[in-house]
């Protein structure tokens, strides 16, 4: 290999790329604002819409329970219920928003209370509508409470004290710390979108160079200089390969910056106030960038190898896209619940770099499974690479007609 | 100088078959003399031409250019030729000089004799005027001379010519002739390969009649007139492949 000559060809392939509008908006401003938009955008809106919608007063219907005038009235005192008049198409109306939820009360309910017989009270609501929720779960609350005062005063009249019916209490402790709580809630996803971030930024530059090239017809101007194949396929390779690695740069830069905007407006807060402090110190951003290494060495000679097979710009994106799919199967392997790094996994390329980035975010460090995938990846990376070379030497890849 | 000695080509169809685009083909083109490729579309004519520019690879016979074998030493063969067809296009966002110099940099020149070649180049070309201006903004005229003078930066012994006037309009493809006479007056190969007949005889030294992927005849104008005892030579052109072709349409029927 003379790398004067790959310094050359990398040396006009980025002037080419900085140049070309689309590249920006690839490489630099989608890993830049995906992250920030993602995460402070769609927690602030969460946070908006979830207050938005605690603040209504949900309107609910009573269906029946014209013999438990004392539920009904208790029910009617509550402030937080909109209590409205009864309708015959009162489930049209859940559906239709007009009203949150509604409750059933079975006839001679109060009746039954007063000789012991259990009832059931059903609350009606729509599944997935979050303010068809907040009024059912109000409702389901007042019942409760209802029911543990019925309870208590049936204790109190058999002169029983309350704790006839808690023994015990349960109370389950978190041993983990805060940044291992958050690591595991969000490493999987930070390494899923490092991941395809590496991929979309190897992507355009590498059809841009193969295929580009050969719509544009310089390919056959470039094979009559006197550059060999190899030196040509180095030069656009670490070209398509610092694409890549800009992009992951860039958005794991952007994703540290956009955790610190979290932690400091307090937008992920859990629901028992406790907020997720994510710790993406120096060294887990660094790890991993670190794994995201031979991945974009071996998205961007995979992309390239493929890419040359095609005629024309368009050709290289219907076979690339599919090919998205393939990554991004395995990389939302490793979101699932329960999928955890053993050496099996640890050589599957994709799913095992999103596993241990998702291990890395949490702070903990397998050496063994971090050099065994680092390893592997090369190894991968290696082959398409050599797969690369081999493509760029097939006419009948380059003069395909 | 160029020697092709039984160069042959074989492609395979879509279908599995094979295709001779180029067939035995052997034949010696000097220095200071143009040597015309002369055939139909689809004769062979590019194929043979790229085999010559090491762009592909023969399936059986060899060529030297200049002392280089194209199947042993293609790089050495690339670095004396100049390469210059339709086909082969500008980089759109480089600029007129930065083409030219990133070719002159890939031959090999140093940073003090590519300024130099390139000065000079773009003077004679009357390049100046563009030579800051990327190539997707430039007129076809202007783009055939970032060509030629990507072609001549590092001022190749042997010039190879694809079809070079296809589809210009009068002036640039005047500009092209002009070049290709200039190179063959500084003792340069020049190899030519072309359909039009009014090319071939304004320009060619020796002219070869190429069908089918075989060279069926060659020589100098003067040689083939008296051959085939006619003057016009769309008429030689008819002599020697007409038969051929009626007796391949009578096959097809």
């Amino acid at each position: 290999m003379n790398l004067k000559a790959v310094g050359i060809v990398y040396r006009k392939e980025f002037t080419e790329w900085v140049r070309d509008r689309r590249t920006l908006i690839s490489t630099v401003l989608v890993p830049l604002f995906l992250f920030p938009l993602m995460m402070v955008g769609f927690s602030a809106l969460a946070v908006v819409m979830v207050g938005k919608a605690e603040k209504e007063t949900p309107k609910i219907m009573i269906l029946g329970g014209e013999d438990s005038p004392q539920l009904i009235a208790n029910i009617k005192k509550l402030e937080s219920l909109e209590i409205v008049p009864y309708a015959a198409n009162w489930k049209d109306e859940i559906s239709n928003k007009d009203i949150r939820a509604a409750v059933e009360i079975p006839k001679g309910f109060e009746k039954s209370l007063e000789t012991g017989q259990s009832e059931t009270v059903k609350i009606y609501f729509y599944d997935g509508e979050i303010k068809s929720s907040f009024g059912a779960n109000r409702l389901e609350k007042f019942l409760k409470d209802y029911r543990d005062t019925v309870v208590k005063d049936r204790l109190a009249a058999k002169h029983l004290p309350a704790s006839v019916l808690s023994p015990f209490s349960i109370k389950q402790e978190n041993v983990a710390p805060p940044e291992k709580v958050s690591g595991a809630t969000f490493g999987s996803f930070i390494g899923y979108t490092v991941i395809i971030l590496c991929m979309t930024g190897a992507m355009y530059p590498a059809i841009d160079l193969t295929a580009g090239e050969k719509e544009r017809g310089t390919m056959e101007t470039i094979l009559s200089s006197p550059i060999s194949r190899m030196d040509l396929v180095m030069g656009k390779f670490f070209l398509v390969f610092s694409a890549s690695l800009a992009t992951a740069i860039l958005s794991v830069i952007s994703m540290g910056t956009s955790f610190a905007i979290l932690g400091h407006t307090h937008l992920m807060n859990t629901s028992g106030g406790q907020t997720l402090a994510l710790n993406l110190g120096l060294l887990s951003v660094t790890s991993v960038f670190v794994m995201a290494l031979p991945l974009s060495f071996l998205f961007s000679a995979v992309l390239m190898t493929v890419a040359l097979f095609a005629k024309s710009y368009k050709e290289a994106q219907s076979y690339l896209t599919p090919m998205t799919f393939l990554i991004v199967i395995p990389a939302v392997a490793s979101m699932m619940p329960g999928v955890e790094l053993t050496p099996k996994l640890a050589l599957i390329p994709i799913l095992n770099t999103s596993l241990v980035c998702k291990e890395i975010i949490s702070g903990t460090y397998h050496w063994n499974s971090i050099v065994l995938i680092f390893a592997s990846t090369c190894v991968y990376a290696g082959a398409a690479l050599f797969l690369a070379f081999k493509t760029f030497q097939r006419e009948s890849v380059l003069f395909r007609s | 100088m160029i020697e092709a000695r039984g160069l042959s080509k074989r492609f395979r169809d879509k279908k599995g078959g094979e295709i001779r685009a180029v067939d035995n083909v052997s034949f010696r083109c000097e220095p200071g003399r143009i040597y015309g490729l002369l055939g139909a579309n689809g004769a062979g004519k590019t194929t043979t031409l790229r085999i010559l520019a090491t762009i592909l690879e023969p399936t059986d016979g060899t060529a030297v250019v200049c002392g280089h074998d194209v199947v042993e030493q293609p790089e050495k063969v690339r670095a004396n030729v100049g390469f210059l067809s339709t086909a082969t296009a500008l980089y759109p966002r480089l600029t007129a000089q930065e083409l030219v110099e990133y070719f002159g940099r890939l031959n090999g020149l140093n940073e003090a004799t590519l300024k130099k070649r390139i000065d000079e180049i773009f003077a004679r070309l009357d390049m100046n005027g563009f030579r800051d201006r990327r190539c997707d903004k430039l007129s076809t005229g202007m783009k055939q001379k970032t060509s030629i003078a990507r072609t001549l930066v590092h001022d190749p012994p042997v010039m190879i010519f694809d079809e070079p006037t296809l589809g210009l309009d009068i002036m640039t493809a005047r500009t092209i002739t002009t070049f290709i006479r200039e190179c063959r007056d500084r003792e340069k190969t020049v190899i030519f390969s072309t359909h039009i007949m009014s090319e071939v005889e304004k320009l060619c030294d020796v002219i070869g009649i190429i069908h089918d992927g075989k060279l069926l005849t060659e020589g100098t104008l003067a040689e083939l007139r008296e051959r085939y005892a006619e003057q016009d030579l769309e008429e030689i052109f008819v002599k020697v492949v007409g038969p051929l072709q009626a007796k391949a349409e009578a096959l097809t029927v």
